[in-house]
């Protein structure tokens, strides 16, 4: 049995990441992901890892770049804002085929926005907010525990698909405390990084990042095996969570934070009767358009609670294919005008009776 | 996978052994082959071709990764020392690392990031190949453009009202605490280019030795951009850039404390 | 008599600009769009307007962001990978609510990717590629004629709606040249007077005004949610743009956009001509998108062809309007005629393609 813990979801981050083996981290103090900063800055040093206080989350994303170029395992987190300025390396990194892992403790926006929680970075992260045909794995912890355990699993996507990862989280997942119990998953075996940029040493041949025989030669097929790397990743790597979805007549969609407020709210009004599952994507991209397609074709509505103005909504729009009604309980469902104000299980019940009487 | 690289291919006169046996895909005239070349020999008369690790940007001077036969990283615009810091520290301290940027990159977008870099106290090299204005975009100012010079961005000539003035970038490096070793270089002579190479030996040396950040600017001309003769454009070189960017070290420490 | 000329589509976009009453440019040269900052160094000195050749995107957008908060008609332009550096600037400019044009010249991506032209920016200029889910109007040009028209109109919907707006163009667009007839577009008054702007207290009798960049730090976030709601509501109702021919009769629909556009407009026109039932339909606005009429030719259209330099990513709106009533089927870089970055779609290979399909 692993050691237990009581600490927050950004600290978790910390604990994923040195768990799997990641001995580099390179970050900008932003709220509300400061822990994740300190939390380096404190551990690293001890086991022999590099911790750089970076000028700007553009150095930051630009250092994790150079790192993961050697091979390495490195990470970088920022929130909402910062993470806007690392979009252009982002969309380089996985134009490159690098292994990388962000972590995007969001706010609120658009903008410098709010400095209080928000899920207002879906569209970012899961659209490729870079340029060019990318799209970043996306995976949405929705507990201290998850956090620390989808941070493993990140670091082993990243260097199975050669592809940045991003783990999205919210300033209520980061700044929560819950029981962390820890332990190394293992994931099985990973191909060698032999295309990594480490000085030539006794190599025949020279490593360069980009390969610069395709870069120059081959941008078509760069592109169309990138293509096939998506597929790839499309079908095998969906991941999601259903909660009494078998018999239900509305089905709520949610990940991370309000995942959390929709499964309080399922556990209130299962007991009354009312008929509700809850499909929780834990991966965003790819997305798990197949199942909620599939629940589509037997509950007539669905409710997507999201703290934003209606993102995650877009892609259930999408799944559904206009066979069901889909709802959104969004920000404006938020129980304070002002930035703290959250979204609550008693807002997502009525939301649901409401529903379930009159639609 | 195709390697760009020819170990096996045969040598019959002498270029430097950590040259890639690759054409450069310079205009006629331009002094980034040199550069290239005089880089080379540094790296050959160090002896680190297999530790070392270069950075290059985006501008002209990116094309010198098919050029110096070391392993390379290709950085974003700008982003050169950021990316030589991730690789340095990621690797404990071991390859040597050096960056080449040009003037946009280094000078104008990521003026930050080498400030910064040599702030954190890096184990770095950067060669800075300063001709003056934007080559690989079709002749526009950069920060390093002459006052009076005529580019595409600045049609009437650089007016300081409205342009600004030329940003000395080896004096100002210089002042930097964590730079052990800064001077600036040109190719327009033998002897100009043999004192050039001295300084990028000493440079890397820097590194090597665990002192601090070394850092070299490379006059060069780039005859598209002044739209002159390769011979024009060298006279020009010497004539007017090191008049207004004197030759020679700005830093030399053994230690820095 | 109008003035005419035969220039290239990064230059009609600074014509457009000045016909405009843009004053303001600031931008960072970048292949394939170096035109358009040569042409605002040129020509706004002239007409006593502003140029500033910035030291990166990251200035250029914050210039732009100064200079919109002052109320005047400020633009700045970029391409692929400038514009990702852009994000956090435009996603300030949309939480403050400014009025300002930004070009995307596309090129190949992601990231550095090369100097050619592709169409991979859709998602970033659609999706908000910032932080915080908002949405931008975004124009997308299929002609140099087009493009400094789009410009005109892309000042007038940052002043109506107090919003930035985005021109999407590309490499072929910005580097082709064709006929342009230079001409001001009037669109009628507008109603914002801009009495927000900072024009310093002297000017007005305001305490003193302030643009807000953090919506949630200062006042009633709520208050600016439901404001924005409404805003990209209203866009929606009533801003999208569309060309759309024999959709009512159409065996299969093509569906493409800018340059992609071009080589599809050539290929349904010679399906016509050999008296085959092939419809077309060019988004203009790109967000918001022409939704509707693609959901209503899907009602008796049943298969559409999306043509567009990327893997996809346009389809995916395509697809979300179709709702499964028809096939959607893609012609993107895969059909590009050369492995290199220099590959293009070419007319003949849409026809092709639309030929399989029917």
């Amino acid at each position: 049995m692993g050691k237990k813990l009581l600490i927050t979801g950004n600290e978790a981050v910390g604990y994923g990441a040195i768990y799997a083996g990641c001995r580099n981290y390179f970050g900008y103090p932003i709220t509300p992901q400061n822990e994740v900063v300190e939390f380096f800055a404190r551990e690293l040093p001890k086991i022999g890892g590099n911790f750089v206080q970076t000028e700007s989350e553009l150095t930051s994303i630009n250092m994790l770049y150079g790192a993961v170029a050697t091979g390495v395992r490195a990470m970088t987190s920022s929130s909402s804002t910062g993470f806007s300025l690392m979009q252009e390396c982002i969309a380089h990194m996985a134009y490159c085929s690098l292994p990388a892992v962000i972590v995007d403790v969001q706010r609120g926006g658009p903008g410098a926005g709010s400095t209080q929680t928000a899920q207002m970075d879906y569209a970012q992260v899961t659209k490729g907010g870079g340029n060019g045909d990318y799209y970043p794995l996306v995976l949405a912890p929705f507990s201290v525990q998850e956090i620390f355990e989808l941070i493993q699993r990140a670091f082993y996507l990243a260097d199975k698909y050669h592809h940045p990862v991003i783990v999205l989280s919210d300033a209520i997942l980061g700044q929560m405390m819950e029981n962390l119990e820890l332990y190394s998953i293992n994931f099985g075996p990973l191909p060698a990084k032999d295309w990594a940029a480490t000085g030539q040493g006794e190599r025949k041949y020279r490593n360069t990042v980009p390969n610069i025989w395709t870069f120059f030669n081959n941008y078509r097929d760069i592109i169309v095996n990138l293509g096939k790397k998506y597929q790839e990743i499309t079908d095998n790597e969906v991941r999601f969570k259903t909660y009494e979805i078998e018999d239900a007549e509305m089905v709520i969609v949610a990940y991370g934070s309000s995942a959390r407020i929709s499964l309080e709210t399922l556990r209130r009004l299962r007991p009354e009767g009312y008929k509700v599952g809850l499909i929780r994507p834990i991966t965003l991209w790819p997305f798990p358009t197949k199942i909620i397609r599939e629940t589509s074709h037997r509950v007539r509505n669905f409710l997507v609670v999201e703290d934003s103005l209606g993102q995650l909504v877009e892609d259930v729009e999408f799944a559904v294919e206009g066979r069901a009604g889909v709802h959104l309980l969004g920000s404006l469902a938020r129980h304070l005008p002002t930035s703290s104000g959250m979204i609550f299980p008693k807002t997502v019940s009525e939301e649901v009776k409401n529903i379930l009487c009159h639609k | 996978m195709p390697q760009i690289d020819h170990p096996e291919r045969e040598l019959l006169c002498g270029g430097p052994e950590s040259y890639t046996g690759l054409p450069t895909m310079y205009c006629p005239g331009c002094h980034y082959g040199t550069v290239a070349r005089v880089i080379c020999e540094a790296i050959d008369e160090l002896g680190i071709k297999k530790q070392a690790i270069g950075v290059a940007g985006v501008g002209c001077h990116g094309f010198m990764i098919g050029t110096i036969a070391t392993d390379f990283v290709f950085a974003l615009h700008g982003r050169g020392p950021g990316v030589a810091t991730g690789i340095k520290r990621s690797q404990g301290g071991k390859p040597i690392v050096f960056t080449i940027q040009g003037d946009g990159d280094l000078a104008a977008i990521g003026m930050g990031d080498i400030i910064n870099a040599i702030g954190r106290g890096e184990k770095l090299t950067t060669i800075f190949c300063n001709n003056a204005g934007y080559g690989t975009t079709g002749g526009q100012m950069a920060p390093t453009t002459l006052l009076e010079q005529v580019t595409t961005t600045t049609p009437t000539g650089r007016d300081p009202q409205v342009a600004g003035y030329p940003i000395h970038v080896a004096e100002m490096l210089a002042m930097l605490r964590g730079t052990a070793y800064s001077a600036r270089g040109a190719l327009t002579s033998r002897k100009n280019y043999n004192q050039t190479k001295k300084f990028l030996n000493l440079a890397f040396q820097k590194q090597m030795d665990g002192i601090g950040y070394g850092f070299v600017e490379i006059l060069s001309a780039c005859p598209s951009t002044l739209h002159m003769p390769p011979n024009k454009a060298l006279k020009w070189v010497e004539e007017y850039m090191i008049a207004e960017y004197p030759l020679g070290e700005f830093k030399n420490v053994k230690e820095i404390l | 008599m109008l003035e005419k000329r035969l220039i290239n589509g990064n230059e009609a976009l600074g014509y457009g600009a000045l016909y405009a009453d843009c004053r303001c440019y600031f931008g960072y040269p970048i292949t394939p769009q170096n035109e358009v900052v040569e042409f605002f160094a040129r020509e706004l000195p002239k007409v006593g307007g502003v140029f500033v050749q910035t030291e990166s995107e990251v200035s250029s957008i914050n210039m732009l962001y100064g200079a919109a908060a002052t109320g005047v008609r400020a633009m700045t332009s970029s391409s692929s990978t400038g514009f990702s550096l852009m994000q956090e600037g435009i996603s300030t400019l949309a939480a403050s609510e400014l009025p300002c044009v930004i070009a995307d010249v596309q090129r190949g991506g992601p990231g550095g990717g090369n100097t050619q032209t592709s169409q991979m920016d859709y998602m970033q200029v659609t999706r908000g590629g910032g932080n915080g889910g908002y949405h931008n109007i975004v124009l997308s040009p299929a002609s140099v004629q087009e493009t400094f028209e789009l410009v005109q109109l892309a000042f007038c919907l940052a002043d109506k709606y107090r919003h930035p707006v985005i021109i999407l163009t590309d490499a072929i667009i910005g580097q082709m040249q064709e006929g342009l007839e230079l001409h001001r577009l009037d669109f009628g008054p507008l109603p914002d007077k801009k009495s927000w702007a900072l024009t310093t207290v002297g000017d007005h009798d305001d305490p003193g005004r302030f643009i807000q960049n953090a919506p949630g730090i200062l006042g009633s976030y709520r208050d600016y949610m439901i404001r924005i709601t409404k805003k990209y509501q209203e866009m929606t109702e009533k801003e999208v743009r569309y060309q759309a021919g024999h959709t009512e009769d159409a065996d299969l629909i093509v569906v493409s956009f800018g340059s992609s556009a071009r080589s599809s407009l050539w290929a349904y026109h010679q399906a016509r001509k050999e008296g085959l039932r092939v419809g077309f339909i060019r988004p203009i606005t790109l967000w918001p998108f022409p939704t509707q009429i693609i959901r209503a030719a899907a009602q008796h259209t049943k298969k559409f062809v999306v043509v567009e330099d990327n893997l996809g990513q346009m389809l995916r709106d395509v697809q979300a309007a179709v709702q499964d009533k028809a096939e959607v089927h893609l012609v993107g870089i895969a059909h590009r005629h050369l492995v290199t970055s220099s590959g293009m779609i070419f007319p003949k290979t849409v026809l092709q393609e639309v030929k399989r399909l029917i």
